[in-house]
């Protein structure tokens, strides 16, 4: 029997390469042209603890993960008995039958499968080292869905390039030794659920964050400073990976605080620039962002959420820092914040976000959370032709020559004043923090101070009229209308399968530019709904406070979730069928 | 040919009558003019202070940054622009005080940056607190029963961290100071040129006269600058004798030197449209 869909999941100690089984798994089934969404749990910690990373892999199209498992890889004991709840109905558990005695009594359940394998003594066998039990078990796997071995060792050598050949060939011959033993005990037929193969279609399979870095160099991202912090430092190791391919400058620097001052004099000097971090780095880079603002530097910074306050839970998920990067540093300045809610509106948004800061010489703050930045879906290549580069008001030479006197920070209509950057003649100003008049000279002047104020606020008037309205997602009547922000995008989607399928009819507003705010939009859309419901990943509803301050209209209903993990679909569904 | 008056700004120095940061402000403009550096192709990055408002009297590229930041602001300009000649002017409070992280890290990656810190050991613009460098017992605003700790040893601790060129100025020794900083912006790689700076209206100890009685000059006393423990020896001369001039320099590959990317053009002048990224999507199919 085929089905449509699968869900599956490894778990097992830290250090047992539970994060690059589970990428392959995943790869294999993209590869498959099944459509993808993976997920990783792991604490703060490199050896011991638990690790979890679950693959879904569908026909259709999939936007979030799932709360049951159709199969579990359980690399130790602590794996069944910690997950055994979310197993599926006529779900499989392959496990180590030397090590683990189980049985369905144990489990109270006479539906589960189970595939007990000597994982151990086949990795053994196979010549590696203890920790290819992983292979081993992902060999297993991919019998048990009936894909060809040629499919897996494939995605082995790739996954694996640049290590050494000989650790490749052990995998792959652990993997061959797990994929047999499944095999000749028929286990896939027990399993009775194959995935079917539905053809050569070409697509990624990629995370928030790798989106996010693909963005920034294909946008000319020249100089990318960090510091690293989880959920944000896989943004550092790919464009660091990238460093001389694309001809940037990455650099590591000794603090977050250096990180956005450097990025600050790349962006004065005339390159684009851009760093990232979590709540805890863009506390440290709070001034500088002011800085930006103040000088009018172009800049992109990239916030990874994680829960807080302080250290919170280092590698969880939630979105709390909205407010904060809506208000950090001190003064009344724009600035723009974006809200990606998936890997296509990470790598579009992300160029958005050059081209935004180069045209209103401002700070751009993109928001990503770990649920987002770090869980990997299947996206077809990114389109080239919806691409383009707006440098803005960036004077040539020429341009230069023209003009008399050059002030920096001249007052124009629509606040934006054409810049110049180091080197060209002409053109020289000095940017400062401080206060200051047309040509950038420090003024505390009353007259002055009021307009430079006002030119820096026009510049985000016209932003307003420019940026693009929320998108709503399902039909326009619907008994109930879900607002949200971010990565709770997927999640939302799916529930709304679940509401249809149960013929409820649903809307989403999707937030995507949180500043400036689409206050008209989303005003009409709150008159014109039956019932509105917030579904955010924090304690406050930090948007719908946002929306009631620039709306005065209250969401009636809340949907939130703050345990540092992400809302299922079902829940979302449940939450919103008590509702209605 | 570059000449003063092509340095020359609208406005003027606020300073008070007689501070120290005027012969600095005049040695950097010799020294640009000396240097012939065309005003558009120089950048001088500063902080937060009385001495950090020079940029807006200098004609050239400018940037008065945050308190203690000057460094970092000033890398990523130079590390994305490498033909810009970059000079960091900045406090004792920020070079020493908030921003030495900053410092410490700078030296030790060799970037090419001239780093002149105008060192009056007192916070001038707060109007009078004690900062890092400010000697054992000083009484201040801030500390006024006197300082307890040990004052920072800037040139000891630029040694240890890997600067290139080490030297100190004094603001009464303008010549002096001015070749000081010609060599430093010569120098390929980090040039820390700490200048004592009396500061005229908080800082009634370390006056010119003070200073006038115990500086000397290394040139003058057969210095080995190569020798990094006899350098090290003279950096910890302080109260009776204070030395000033070249105490280190050493010649080590700038960190720019090591990025192949910006070797053959500079990252600002790059082109930015058009990069084909097809490739590299593959790599995630």
């Amino acid at each position: 029997m085929e089905n449509n869909s699968l869900s599956w999941k490894i778990g097992g100690e830290a250090g047992y390469g539970i994060m690059t089984t589970g990428l392959i798994f995943a790869k294999v089934c993209s590869r498959a042209g099944l459509h993808v969404f993976d997920h990783t749990e792991y604490p703060s910690l490199i050896r011991g603890g638990h690790n979890t990373y679950q693959v879904r892999a569908e026909v259709e199209e999939v936007f979030s993960h799932v709360i049951h498992v159709d199969l579990f890889v359980a690399l130790n004991r602590k794996t069944i008995d910690k997950h055994k709840e979310e197993l599926a109905p006529r779900g499989g558990i392959i496990y180590d039958g030397d090590k683990i005695p189980l049985s369905k009594d144990d489990l109270g359940r006479e539906d589960v499968k189970l595939f007990p394998a000597p994982l151990l003594r086949l990795a053994e066998e196979s010549g590696g080292r203890r920790i290819m039990i992983n292979s081993v078990a992902l060999g297993a796997s991919v019998a048990l869905i009936d894909f060809d071995f040629e499919m897996l060792s494939g995605v082995i050598r790739d996954v694996y390039r640049g290590k050494a050949t000989e650790t490749i060939e052990f995998n792959i011959r652990a993997a061959r030794l797990g994929y047999d033993y499944a095999k000749s005990k028929r286990m896939g037929k027990d399993f009775g659920r194959k995935l079917p193969k539905v053809g050569a279609k070409k697509q990624m399979l990629l995370t928030g964050n790798e989106a996010v870095g693909l963005g920034a160099i294909k946008a000319g991202c020249k100089f990318y400073a960090a510091y690293p912090m989880t959920p944000a430092s896989s943004i550092l190791h790919f464009m660091a990976a990238q460093e001389r391919n694309f001809s940037l400058v990455v650099k590591h620097s000794e603090d977050e605080i250096a990180a956005l001052n450097m990025a600050i004099g790349a962006g004065f000097a005339g390159a684009r620039a851009m760093t990232a971090t979590s709540g805890g780095g863009f506390s440290l880079m709070s001034e500088a962002i002011g800085l930006a603002a103040m000088t009018e530097t172009p800049i992109v910074v990239v916030v990874c959420q994680r829960p807080g306050p302080s250290t919170g839970l280092p590698t969880r998920t939630e979105q709390g820092d909205l407010k904060f990067v809506l208000h950090a540093s001190q003064g009344d300045f724009p600035r723009f914040v974006i809200a990606p809610g998936d890997v296509e509106e990470c790598f579009y948004k992300t160029i958005e976000a050059f081209n935004l800061a180069e045209r209103y010489q401002c700070p751009v703050i993109l928001i990503l959370d770990k649920y987002l930045s770090e869980s990997h879906k299947t996206a077809e290549e990114f389109d080239m032709s919806k691409v383009k580069t707006d440098r803005g008001l960036l004077l040539s030479d020429e341009e230069l020559e023209k003009i008399g006197e050059f002030k920096r920070y001249q007052f124009t209509e629509t606040g934006i004043s054409p810049r110049t950057i180091p080197s060209q003649r002409g053109g020289i100003f000095t940017a400062t923090g401080n206060e200051h008049d047309e040509t950038g000279y420090v003024s505390e002047d009353k007259i002055v101070r009021t307009k430079m104020v006002d030119k820096r606020f026009r510049k985000f008037e016209h932003a307003e009229r420019e940026i693009p309205e929320p998108k709503l997602f399902g039909p326009e009547d619907a008994e109930v209308t879900i607002i949200a922000w971010g990565s709770t995008k997927g999640p939302i989607k799916e529930a709304m399968k679940l509401l249809d399928r149960d013929g409820m009819k649903a809307n989403f507003l999707q937030i995507l530019y949180i500043s400036p705010f689409p206050t008209n939009t989303v005003s009409k859309t709150i008159e014109g709904s039956k019932r509105t419901v917030i579904v955010e990943n924090n304690k406050t509803a930090q948007l719908a406070s946002l929306i009631k301050e620039k709306t005065g209209k209250e969401i009636e209903h809340r949907i939130l979730k703050y345990d540092g993990r992400q809302f299922f679909p079902t829940e979302i569904y449940q939450r919103v069928m008590e509702v209605l | 040919m570059v000449e003063l008056a092509d340095l020359k700004t609208v406005g003027q120095p606020n300073w008070c009558p007689g501070c120290g940061n005027f012969p600095i402000w005049h040695a950097l403009k010799r020294a640009i003019v000396e240097l012939n550096l065309e005003p558009h192709n120089v950048a001088i990055f500063s902080g937060i202070g009385c001495s950090s408002k020079m940029p807006h009297w200098i004609n050239t590229y400018g940037f008065h940054g945050i308190h203690g930041r000057p460094l970092p602001i000033a890398t990523g300009a130079r590390l994305v622009n490498n033909n810009l000649t970059v000079i960091v002017v900045c406090g004792d409070g920020d070079g020493y005080g908030i921003g030495i992280g900053h410092f410490i890290h700078a030296m030790r990656r060799n970037i090419n940056i001239t780093y002149i810190v105008t060192n009056n050991q007192v916070y001038g613009l707060t109007t009078g607190q004690t900062s890092p460098t400010s000697d054992k017992g000083f009484a201040t605003k801030s500390t006024p029963t006197g300082v307890i700790e040990m004052p920072i040893n800037p040139i000891a601790l630029a040694i240890a961290s890997g600067a290139t060129y080490i030297s100190r100025g004094f603001s009464k020794e303008m010549k002096h100071l001015t070749k000081l900083i010609v060599d430093g912006v010569r120098h390929k790689g980090f040039a820390l040129i700490d200048v004592l700076q009396p500061c005229v209206t908080f800082n009634r100890k370390n006056t010119y006269e003070w200073f006038s009685e115990r500086v000397y000059k290394l040139e003058e006393k057969d210095h080995d600058v190569t020798d990094k423990q006899a350098a090290f020896l003279k950096s910890l001369q302080w109260n009776d004798r204070i030395p000033i001039g070249l105490f280190y320099r050493e010649i080590r590959p700038t960190y720019e030197d090591e990025l192949p990317q910006i070797a053959e053009k500079t990252l600002v002048k790059q082109r930015i449209e058009d990069i084909d990224i097809r490739a590299l999507m593959d790599e995630f199919v």
